[in-house]
């Protein structure tokens, strides 16, 4: 790790204020990815700014029929609460398979869509749930946050606050882990909200999440696994690697998106 | 059986220690005036050093020295087993130096080592060190290194180490000829990285006083390190050279070698005189840790219309990576060929092996070095003869088992088994898997989907390495003995000073027990004295579970000797004849007599003789003895796994896995149970998720856990564990070893379970690690193949 200026801001002001004002500043939220990258040091920011101290960032609550989350959550705290638990299941059930229990108890809901890692789970619920974004400068809808491999539509020292979430009707996730880091391989987020589908799909796209809407439409005329049997995701433009062909990949994909049409029920 | 002896259950006492976070490692010992040391590392897997500029990093702050190969001119890193080739000649063995100075030849290579006040501070200097390096094209896939286009060395032709024939080739060739049935088999054994938990670490340090040189390192055989690195790289001798290899967290094989940065730290202290200390982190492991397996074989079995094997032969090639480690040449011959029969009668077998210099890091012995390696090409093959035949999986086994009546067994590749009950060990897998039951199962699966698959592993190792006379004979640059010392204290209690090195083994407990039982003493009141070479006599270490079958023994050894005196004293304070001493349960009685003495009381005699005859009985109790073996020891085992397969995604589930093996006499059966589950664990892991993988260009893309798969508790069952029991013959205690069976037995019953699995989708094979995806691709292949016909 090289040596870099730590801010511990107690407020979203002061937190925008020091990354803007630093050499290279990064925000410090629960540090999943960023801190193991320092010690490799892979990276050298000239400051870290934590917002562990920032108490508005945090929490859990429900108004009207939405439900939100606080971007300093814990993916532990997401996991167990009652309120996520009985407005969207699915969302709960997700965050319980982040990573491992320590990972759970530190990233934040926040940390990760900002990072936006292909295969980070929480920009799949994001997406199909058409989720809004809340930054300390405005609401960015889920379909323009994600704009590519770690990249956000955040402007500098812009910080995420909290993520609005609608209720849906049904919705399930289903993840096929990598075997080794257990991040999603595919992930596929599917969520009926009245006449609309949506199906997002994480880990799999060399862009990063995204819709296949073929399915959806498929999925908003008959709700079922049968519907979208026969629709084949295109291979391109999916990562491939040691664990996975895009045509392995793309395989998965079908499966995992059956699989969660099913569990959705 | 005592609560405490042998047999017995008992907890292993050294885990109080380490469950509380009091455990010593390396990196927790500091000493006074510390510099650290970070090694400058290739990033390339083949390049020729234009220069080396150390100047930056020797003006960085906190800078003590730098070190290229330029410096540093020592012996190269010696290698302790030589083989011959066909025509008689001796194996090519390339210079291995601890810094390079011509030319890198894996990722990972040590080029310099910066030396610094703090390690941040080497850190930070270390990525000054400015290295030109003009690339080489990289060699990494074996069939391409024995064409020969580039050399890893340059004076290796067709970057081959040694080309090693065992067996009779001219009788394999007459049994083929007469064959009913010929089954083939390509295969691949997988590199694995071994990751034990605790990185290596070494700290040097010399005395400009005495002129005496320590070395605390993570190792299994610190006297071997000492002779190795004494004799051959620094020219330090014994009496100036401690190695002190403290509590070790875990070696799987990867910390017996000689490693370069045990030279470095330690040459680098002498020429500082002050102590250098270097602990590497994950991804170092990950580079240099010599890693295990990496054969590609061909293999033939011929059969008769029985069923019977007649022959088979084999053709491997092996991986040495960059530079031979310390007894990578030993691994694919004499700890590989020698196993190729089996459990069976198999009357001719012939074995060519090619090791194979490659630019990836160097290969050497892991947890169970070379024998995995076999019973996986035997067993695949057996049960694909067995699938070709029509016979079932359980009859062509026991069709061709060597009968338990027939040990002491000579195979045609050299090894005499002295005892085994293979029949009888496949029964008792048979009952504990409820094999009769599989079908059921099977059925039950279906309904939910999954296809159930059940497979057979029916193997024999040797191990208890070895006869110093046959290793000898076989090309092997030392002995393979084992020392023990008892030294019992006025008072009656004993501290044992062994060879053996435990780094996860429970030697403290185990070798306890033996102490206690055969002296007659309270276990608490034996202590076990092991991996310091300023204390410990001598020893050849841990590793080819050896510790029970040679350091235990040589531990009785030295029991009797010290019994033998004991006797002498008694019989001087009873006034009785030494020939009518009995000892039995801590007590020396006169025969016929109530006349008897203590354990405790001959022990104090032994240190206040005030009345010895001295002449004739000297005063003192405490004895050593050597003990080298008369034959290796032979454990054996049938490992039955049953799997689910998910048909589609791929995805592997281990269902159930029953491991039943006759590891002899069994001294602590909670430490034999440990060992085995670890054992299964691992090889498992090798089955279903370990492979070590690199690209073209020789960069590691399995370099962190996020790409290396290791296992992991949920992928594992509840795993099945029994033992059989015969003794080996050849040791007083009868026992055999068990620290590697469960990696030697349990691949093939995973492959072999996965392969029955997808039979009915048409799948024949499937390679190892047998991932999700592997999975998935053999059956598309298989529904390709089947639509074509």
């Amino acid at each position: 790790m090289y040596e870099f200026e730590y801010h511990r801001p107690g407020t979203v002001a002061d937190a925008s204020a020091a990354v803007k004002s630093a050499a290279d500043g990064r925000i410090l939220a629960g540090g999943m990815t960023l801190l193991p990258t320092l010690k490799q040091r892979l990276a050298s920011p000239s400051d870290l700014v934590d917002l562990a101290d920032i108490a508005e960032l945090k929490g859990i609550s429900v108004a009207g029929n939405e439900v939100v989350i606080g971007a300093m959550t814990r993916h532990a705290e997401v996991a167990a609460s009652a309120d996520v638990q009985s407005k969207i299941p699915a969302l709960a059930q997700l965050a319980s398979h982040i990573g491992d229990p320590q990972v759970r108890n530190r990233g934040t809901l926040g940390g990760s869509i900002a990072n936006n890692d292909p295969a980070a789970d929480y920009p799949a619920a994001c997406l199909a749930l058409a989720a809004t974004i809340r930054t300390n400068e405005r609401e960015i809808s889920a379909d323009d946050f994600f704009t590519g491999l770690f990249e956000t539509a955040l402007s500098d020292g812009e910080i995420v606050t909290a993520v609005s979430f609608p209720v849906p009707d049904k919705a399930a996730y289903m993840k096929f882990a990598n075997p080794a880091s257990r991040y999603a391989l595919v992930g596929v987020f599917v969520a009926k909200t009245g006449g609309d589908v949506r199906v997002a799909v994480t880990g799999a796209g060399s862009d990063g999440v995204f819709r296949v809407s073929e399915m959806e439409s498929a999925l908003a005329g008959n709700f079922s696994a049968d519907a979208i049997a026969g629709i084949a995701v295109p291979a391109d433009g999916l990562n491939a690697d040691i664990h996975a062909s895009a045509e392995y990949r793309a395989h998965l994909i079908g499966v995992m998106a059956r699989r969660a049409v099913q569990a959705a029920g | 059986m005592s609560e405490t002896g042998i047999g017995a259950a008992v907890r292993r006492k050294e885990d109080r220690r380490f469950l509380t976070g009091r455990g010593t490692y390396v990196d927790d010992i500091n000493r006074p005036n510390q510099t650290w040391a970070v090694i400058v590392r290739s990033p390339h897997a083949h390049a020729r050093i234009k220069s080396i500029d150390t100047s930056a990093a020797t003006a960085a702050p906190g800078v003590v020295a730098v070190f290229t190969g330029a410096d540093m001119q020592v012996g190269g890193l010696p290698c302790g087993w030589q083989i011959h080739n066909k025509d008689g000649s001796p194996m090519l063995e390339p210079p291995h130096p601890p810094l390079v100075s011509d030319k890198v030849r894996h990722v990972g290579d040590q080029v310099a080592v910066v030396i610094a006040e703090t390690r941040s501070q080497a850190r930070d200097a270390a990525e000054l060190v400015a290295v030109d390096y003009e690339m080489l094209p990289a060699v990494i896939d074996m069939r391409e290194a024995i064409k020969g286009g580039s050399l890893v060395h340059d004076d290796v032709p067709n970057n081959t180490c040694y080309d090693w024939e065992l067996g009779d080739k001219a009788a394999t060739d007459e049994a083929f000829a007469k064959a009913a049935h010929v089954t083939k088999i390509d295969i691949v054994n997988n590199r694995l990285i071994p990751n034990a938990m605790e990185p290596r670490a070494a700290l040097g340090e010399y005395d400009a006083a005495s002129g005496d040189y320590t070395l605390y390192t993570t190792s299994q055989n610190p006297h071997v390190i000492r002779l190795l690195m004494g004799a051959f790289v620094l020219q330090i001798p014994e009496h100036k050279l401690r190695v002190y290899a403290p509590d070790v967290g875990g070696g799987f094989g990867s910390k017996i070698f000689h490693y370069a940065e045990e030279a470095i730290v330690t040459w680098s202290a002498g020429k500082l005189a002050r102590p250098v200390k270097w602990v590497a982190d994950r991804s170092e492991s990950f580079q240099v840790d010599a890693h295990g397996r990496d054969h590609v074989t061909h293999a033939e079995l011929a059969l008769d219309k029985d069923g019977k094997f007649l022959g088979l032969k084999v053709s491997t090639l092996a991986n040495m990576g960059a530079y031979l480690s310390t007894f990578a040449s030993s691994v694919p011959t004499y700890l590989y060929a020698t196993l190729l029969a089996g459990v069976y009668t198999t009357p001719a077998v012939y074995a060519e092996v090619r090791a194979v210099f490659t630019n990836t890091g160097p290969v050497d012995a892991y947890r169970g070095a070379g024998r995995p390696e076999a019973s996986y090409l035997i067993e695949r093959l057996v049960d694909r003869a067995a699938r070709e035949t029509g016979i079932s999986q359980i009859d062509i086994r026991r069709r061709n088992f060597i009968p338990a009546e027939a040990f002491p067994y000579q195979t045609p590749v050299a090894l005499q088994y002295d005892s085994g009950d293979y029949n009888a060990t496949l029964d008792e897998a048979l009952k504990r898997a409820d094999f009769d039951g599989f079908a059921a199962r099977k059925a039950e699966a279906a309904k939910r989907g999954k296809v159930r698959g059940i497979g057979f592993s029916t193997y024999v190792e040797a191990c208890g390495i070895a006869p110093s006379a046959v290793a000898g004979a076989l090309g092997a640059r030392a002995g393979l003995y084992e020392s023990a010392e008892i030294r019992v204290h006025p008072t009656g209690s004993v501290t044992v000073f062994t060879g053996s090195h435990s780094h996860g083994q429970g030697h403290e407990t185990t070798f306890a027990q033996i102490v206690s039982e055969q002296l007659g003493i309270p276990f608490d009141n034996v202590d076990i004295s092991h991996g310091d070479t300023s204390k410990v006599q001598f020893g050849m270490g841990t590793y080819g579970s050896r510790s029970l079958a040679v350091g235990g023994e040589a531990i009785i050894r030295a029991c009797n000797k010290i019994i033998d005196k004991a006797k002498k004293i008694a019989a001087h304070v009873l006034e009785a004849s030494e020939a009518d001493i009995e000892f039995k349960d801590g007590q020396f009685t006169v025969a016929g007599t109530d006349k008897k003495m203590a354990f405790g009381d001959v022990a104090l005699t032994a240190y206040v003789p005030h009345n010895f005859p001295h002449e004739t009985l000297e005063p003192g109790l405490d004895e050593t003895a050597f003990f080298d073996p008369l034959n290796f020891t032979f454990p054996a085992g049938c490992h039955i796994c049953e799997v689910e397969v998910d048909p589609d995604t791929g995805v592997v589930e281990v269902a159930n896995f029953t491991a039943v093996d006759d590891v002899g006499r069994v001294i602590n059966p909670l430490i034999v149970e440990g060992q085995i589950h670890g054992g299964v664990a691992q090889g498992v892991g090798q089955a279903l998720l370990e492979g070590c993988v690199y690209d073209a260009d020789g960069q590691l893309l399995t370099g962190s856990y996020m790409d290396y798969c290791m296992p992991r508790a949920d992928d594992l069952p509840s795993i099945n564990a029994g033992t059989t029991t015969t003794l080996c013959k050849h040791n007083t205690l009868g026992v055999k070893g068990c620290g590697e069976v469960g990696a030697i037995g349990s691949p093939p019953a995973v492959i072999n379970a996965v392969v029955d699995a997808l039979s009915e989708l048409g799948v024949t094979d499937v390679p190892m690690p047998a991932t999700p995806q592997r999975v998935w691709q053999a059956i598309q292949a298989a529904k390709t193949a089947a639509a074509a016909e």
